[in-house]
């Protein structure tokens, strides 16, 4: 391959030098807003953003959320996956409408999902329809919490399930088919072939929708507004209320920060117990 | 039980899984197009299921009384303006990465992967202070400069993989016969890989579209979509707006999204597959 040393660096340089901007400096800014006090260091921010009345509940909320919805989704894809990677007659269609919610945004699903289950919505409509309430169930409002967080793992389980969906797929379509040959040659079955080969293999691709799919769930916020407004509360939607309501930056970067961290402890985890084995040795 | 019989049941199962899933994903669209449409008599009716009677009644309101329509000029302006900086600077980085072998080359690619697991929420809200130093809060370049932050590591590894995926030889023989490299890249290499080019610019709207949380907290008059539409419907201790409005907001919200799918499905899968790597 031809080599000219100043080439490619010049070519990365704008994307990194804005990057650098972009991404470094709010970082750097996010801490100085966080754990400075008139120019010194101080803890008084943090200590007011975790006496907050809210910020326990959202810390909870937000880890909960994660920890319904993800395993869930990677449950869902992965049967979904290997469902589709067969082929059969309607499998187009089947993957397309899969990918369809891939570009549905939180505050949209947020809005549909209301439609299908608000007082007047489909759902009551059926069942007072079908005779099996008299009136609407409730599934909206502060005395319904529980409910509400069910509708927005609903909810976010319908919306956020393909990104999960079309990784493994993409994942389990990289497998090279002679693994699986071989493996059928010495009698292996299906459920054998799937044990050792085909999930071991789709460990790669496993730990990135992981990563992916944690990642925004630590950052839930406009699905949350939307269906529960505040009556669950969660870390970005608290820091979004610091921000705009309270004007105060300080603790919002607190709560900024505490998803960055969780986000990135997670990740670390993901990587460190889901190390990848290669089977193959490729370009990767 | 036969070989006949289980073959057969095993097509059946087969499809009733096929419809399932079409139905699961598809059901609540049509149901929130089909109620933003509904008159009010026809929603508030226990007994009609599927309304009768139709209305643009609301989506008109939503659009042109509540500034929807200002929201979608925005966020189409926001959205074009991310993929114009995110390409013009994304282009030739995924280019160096495709096609030279450099000192640190490894290590530049993590860095950007990692940053694309960057949490968003972190960075705007310093950008609030710095905007305001800047005169760029409540501005669309504003949002778009921080939408560009979060789709640029996305443009350089997809554009990396979509000129790693035209072939080197092409590019090579153009050399030979005297064109330049940025001529022979001009001529040979971006035509090529224009489809997948197209495909990711399409991908970068959407993410651009789809964002609310930034674009909520760096505008205040001039707000996207997503930021306007949070606002008219969580606003004012959530839920102000009638349901109606809420539906009728949802089909203005996804429907250029389903137009996109509709364009790129061929693309979407691979796009991810060659990414993820």
């Amino acid at each position: 391959m031809e080599r000219r040393d100043f080439l490619p660096y010049l070519l990365l340089l704008p994307a990194i030098l804005y990057l650098l901007g972009f991404i470094g400096y709010p970082l750097i800014q996010a801490f100085y807003l966080a754990f400075t006090k008139d120019g010194a260091l101080s803890l008084e921010t943090f200590r007011r953003a975790i006496s907050d009345y809210y910020f326990w509940d959202a810390l909870k909320n937000t880890l909960l959320f994660g920890a319904v919805i993800v395993p869930i989704q990677l449950a869902l894809a992965v049967l979904l996956a290997l469902f589709m990677n067969r082929t059969f007659k309607g499998r187009d269609l089947g993957i397309y409408a899969l990918i369809i919610p891939l570009t549905i945004s939180d505050v949209a699903a947020g809005l549909i999902w209301f439609s299908m289950l608000s007082p007047y919505g489909f759902v009551n409509k059926i069942l007072i329809n079908l005779g099996i309430t008299d009136a609407p169930i409730y599934f909206f409002g502060y005395q319904f919490r529980a409910r509400e967080f069910f509708v927005i793992v609903l909810a976010e389980i319908w919306r956020a399930t393909s990104i999960v969906f079309v990784i493994i797929l993409a994942g389990l379509q990289m497998i090279s088919k002679e693994y699986i040959e071989a493996a059928e040659v010495f009698g292996a079955g299906y459920w054998t072939r799937l044990r050792h080969i085909v999930l071991p293999m789709l460990k790669p691709s496993i730990q990135s929708a992981l990563i992916i799919r944690t990642l925004f769930a630590m950052q839930i916020f406009g699905i949350v507004l939307i269906l529960a407004g505040r009556d669950i509360p969660v870390l970005a939607a608290e820091g979004f209320r610091q921000m705009v309501d309270l004007k105060d930056p300080g603790v919002a970067s607190i709560y900024a920060l505490i998803i960055a961290a969780i986000s990135l402890v997670l990740a670390g985890l993901y990587v460190k117990f889901l190390k990848a084995e290669y089977l193959e040795v490729g370009e990767r | 039980m036969n070989d006949e019989t289980r073959y057969l049941l095993k097509r059946i199962a087969t499809y009733a899984v096929v419809f399932t899933i079409v139905l699961w994903i598809l059901l609540p669209l049509v149901i929130a197009f089909l109620y933003g449409f509904t008159t009010a008599e026809d929603y508030y009716n226990p007994t009609k299921i599927i309304p009768t009677n139709f209305t643009t009644k609301y989506i008109e309101t939503i659009l042109f009384t509540l500034g929807a329509w200002n929201g979608i000029k925005n966020s189409i302006i926001v959205a074009l303006m991310t993929i114009g900086i995110s390409f013009l600077l994304g282009i030739p980085a995924g280019y160096a990465m495709a096609r030279f072998i450099f000192p640190g080359k490894d290590t530049i690619k993590l860095s950007i992967v990692g940053i694309r697991m960057f949490p968003v929420i972190v960075m705007a809200i310093p950008l609030v202070v710095l905007y305001i130093n800047l005169r760029l809060i409540d501005t669309l370049l504003g949002v778009a400069l921080a939408h560009t932050a979060m789709a640029l590591p996305f443009v350089i590894l997809i554009t990396s993989s979509i000129f790693a995926g035209v072939s080197k030889e092409l590019e090579e023989a153009a050399l030979v016969f005297g064109l330049t490299r940025f001529g022979s890249f001009r001529k040979i290499t971006l035509p090529l890989a224009l489809p997948g080019l197209a495909a990711a610019a399409m991908f970068t709207f959407v993410m651009s579209w789809n964002e609310v949380f930034m674009a909520s907290i760096l505008t205040l008059n001039n707000r996207t979509l997503p930021a306007l539409i949070l606002s008219i419907v969580a606003g004012a201790g959530g839920g102000a707006a009638p349901d109606y409005y809420k539906f009728a907001a949802a089909f203005i919200m996804t429907l250029p999204a389903m137009v996109f799918v509709f364009f790129t499905r061929k693309y979407l899968v691979t796009m991810w597959g060659i990414t993820l790597k």
